[in-house]
């Protein structure tokens, strides 16, 4: 039997989407070994959310409740979660791999001598044991991780799990949990917070997804892949290299260390296919390359591609795609 | 200010495909003639230590737990114009999982001595487990900043810019602190002089073992790690693309957008 711990975010009374991917994954592991699914909110009850929680997939909906986990500091969060996992005895205690659990879920494994397994694409139950896989290698393998002493803990790749079919239906428990944070333990503090201009659709949730790399030789061209993306009511992702050389936000990075999508449609442009960018889009459904270099790696992944200059293609592209979406 | 700058060497992730093989007996990349390079980040992380000091002095060791070839990436960093190197190296650490290797970093910083801010790369280019910075933090008891591309140091604190989904926050921290390094046009790693890299090449660069750094060894190598690798696989990526053609870029465009549309994708 495995009992799961979900720690989730939500904004206001609605779980957010990365939370519902978790809430997956953690349904069937624990369904797969008739165990059940816990559920953490920081900060104290949201009417409506433990519903939107139940629905997800959550059996229980555990309050953990302090005045410094409202809009907390990862000291904070770090120092809850290690008084009350213990208490909500989950053999796993699954995160979504988002900035939060970067710094949070290392610091948590650590306090509570604890496994821990990063970027999970897949998770299962066997017998006496918990089987995680992650890529490794920039996504040119798979590696199969097994826990047999818990709790471990887990952060889930985005983009990677289903959410778990609605269960509304089913009643839930809800427990309040209060946890003593010391003010004198968060050493951190966030002076500033800057939210860079998101222009239509969000990228980490958008269907079709249309990103730039160093083959657009600079910011002005990126004019021409928004204008494509319009058509097609998605969002513009760029490469490390882009975002490194300052053409675009750090935002749109689309790779191992920016945004993992995981679109209908992805459209790769002046992109080289580097390891590192394939490990954000690699599960696209459809790839479509446009490259100058019939060599470049992203051929290898991409199932149409188009040699030419990116310049003299999309104009027509995008005027024939608009032609075909009106009609 | 003392800076110290972990970095891993590591098989140059960007080779091509058919380069890649796999050791079955340890489950690792083989090396084969594949060039060592220092892992990218902690290459950022380097020129960003390199600048500190440029503004407010003080010395920047680099450490680097790895193979005796490790000793090539200790001397590069030396070659850019880092100011002291150290190596660990020892077979028992091998096998170490990413809470090993924190506890050994960790020894090893404070064997170095008294440190302000230790930088790492936010992620290896190899395993990728996004973890040894914050563990750092843990084993040093001391605040970790993760993902930051920026950093200022006012009276003894940092001000870190953090990246986040929505753009960035300003975090302050109090020294001594670890942050976890990710690249940015104002960290783009410098080139070594020639000159440079000759002189670091004749230094020697003190190698130390677990026992001179007090390790529990139940702690490290592969009977420290606190899950078991069972298997790696390598992963088939789909490589049939079909190339779309055409006499001209307006032909090829057409053609795109009625094949998009036959798979139904548009």
């Amino acid at each position: 039997m495995v009992d799961v711990l979900v720690v989730a975010e939500a904004q206001g009374a609605v779980p957010s989407r990365n939370t519902l991917e978790v809430l997956g994954a953690a349904r069937r592991l624990a369904d797969a070994s008739q165990g059940t699914v816990k559920t953490a909110v920081l900060g104290g009850p949201v009417e409506w959310l433990a519903a939107a929680l139940f629905g997800g997939g959550a059996d229980e909906v555990l309050w953990v409740e302090h005045a410094l986990l409202v809009t907390p500091e990862p000291d904070a969060i770090v120092a809850a979660l290690t008084q009350m996992v213990p208490d909500a005895a989950a053999q796993v205690v699954l995160l979504a791999d988002d900035s939060t659990a970067r710094e949070v879920a290392p610091r948590l494994a650590h306090r509570l001598q604890a496994g821990l397994v990063t970027e999970v694409s897949a998770v299962q139950a066997e017998a006496q044991a918990v089987v995680f896989r992650r890529a490794i290698y920039g996504g040119r393998c798979l590696a199969e991780i097994v826990a047999t002493r818990f709790p471990v803990v887990g952060t889930v790749k985005l983009r990677s799990f289903e959410p778990a079919p609605d269960r509304s239906e089913q009643p839930g428990v809800e427990r309040r949990i209060p946890v003593t944070v010391e003010a004198s333990l968060v050493r951190t503090a966030v002076v500033q917070r800057v939210a860079e201009e998101v222009r239509g659709v969000k990228l980490e949730n958008a269907r079709v997804v249309v990103s730039g790399g160093r083959g657009l030789k600079g910011p002005e061209p990126f004019q021409q892949l928004h204008d494509l993306a319009q058509v097609l009511k998605g969002a513009v992702g760029a490469t490390r290299a882009a975002t490194d050389a300052g053409w675009v936000p750090v935002s749109w990075q689309v790779g191992q260390t920016g945004k993992t999508v995981s679109p209908d449609l992805y459209i790769a442009v002046g992109i080289s296919g580097a390891i590192q960018h394939l490990a954000g889009m690699g599960s696209s459904k459809t790839i479509v390359a446009i490259n100058t270099d019939p060599d470049a790696p992203i051929f290898k992944v991409a199932h149409l591609g188009v040699v030419a200059d990116f310049k003299a293609l999309l104009p027509p592209f995008t005027a024939k795609v608009k032609a075909m979406t009106e009609t | 200010m003392n800076i110290v700058v972990c970095i891993k060497q590591i098989i140059d992730p960007e080779i091509p495909a058919e380069q890649f093989k796999l050791d079955p007996a340890s489950q690792r990349q083989l090396r084969g003639g594949l060039s060592l390079v220092i892992s990218a980040y902690d290459q950022n992380a380097l020129e960003m230590a390199l600048q500190l000091r440029e503004k407010a002095g003080g010395k920047i060791t680099a450490v680097s737990l790895g193979e005796p070839e490790a000793q090539g990436a200790v001397k590069s960093a030396m070659g850019m114009g880092i100011d002291a190197g150290v190596l660990v190296s020892d077979p028992v650490l091998t096998g170490s999982d990413s809470f090993g290797v924190a506890l050994v970093l960790a020894k090893a910083i404070q064997k170095i001595g008294p440190t302000d801010l230790v930088l790492t790369g936010c992620v290896s280019g190899d395993t990728g487990n996004k973890m040894v910075g914050p563990l750092l933090a843990e084993e040093l008891g001391v605040p970790s900043v993760t993902f930051v591309n920026r950093i200022e140091v006012r009276d003894g604190r940092v001000l870190a810019r953090r990246i986040v989904e929505d753009g960035y926050q300003l975090v302050e921290a109090p020294m001594p602190v670890v942050a976890s390094i990710l690249s940015d046009d104002t960290n783009v790693p410098r080139y070594s002089k020639l000159k440079d890299i000759m002189a670091a090449a004749r230094k020697t660069v003190p190698v130390w073992k677990a026992a001179d750094l007090g390790i529990d060894l139940s702690r490290v190598g592969s009977a420290g790690r606190r899950l078991e690798m069972r298997g790696v696989m390598p992963v088939q990526r789909d490589s049939r693309c079909e190339v779309v053609t055409g006499d001209t870029p307006a032909e090829q465009a057409e053609r795109l957008a009625n094949r998009l549309r036959e798979l139904k994708v548009l």
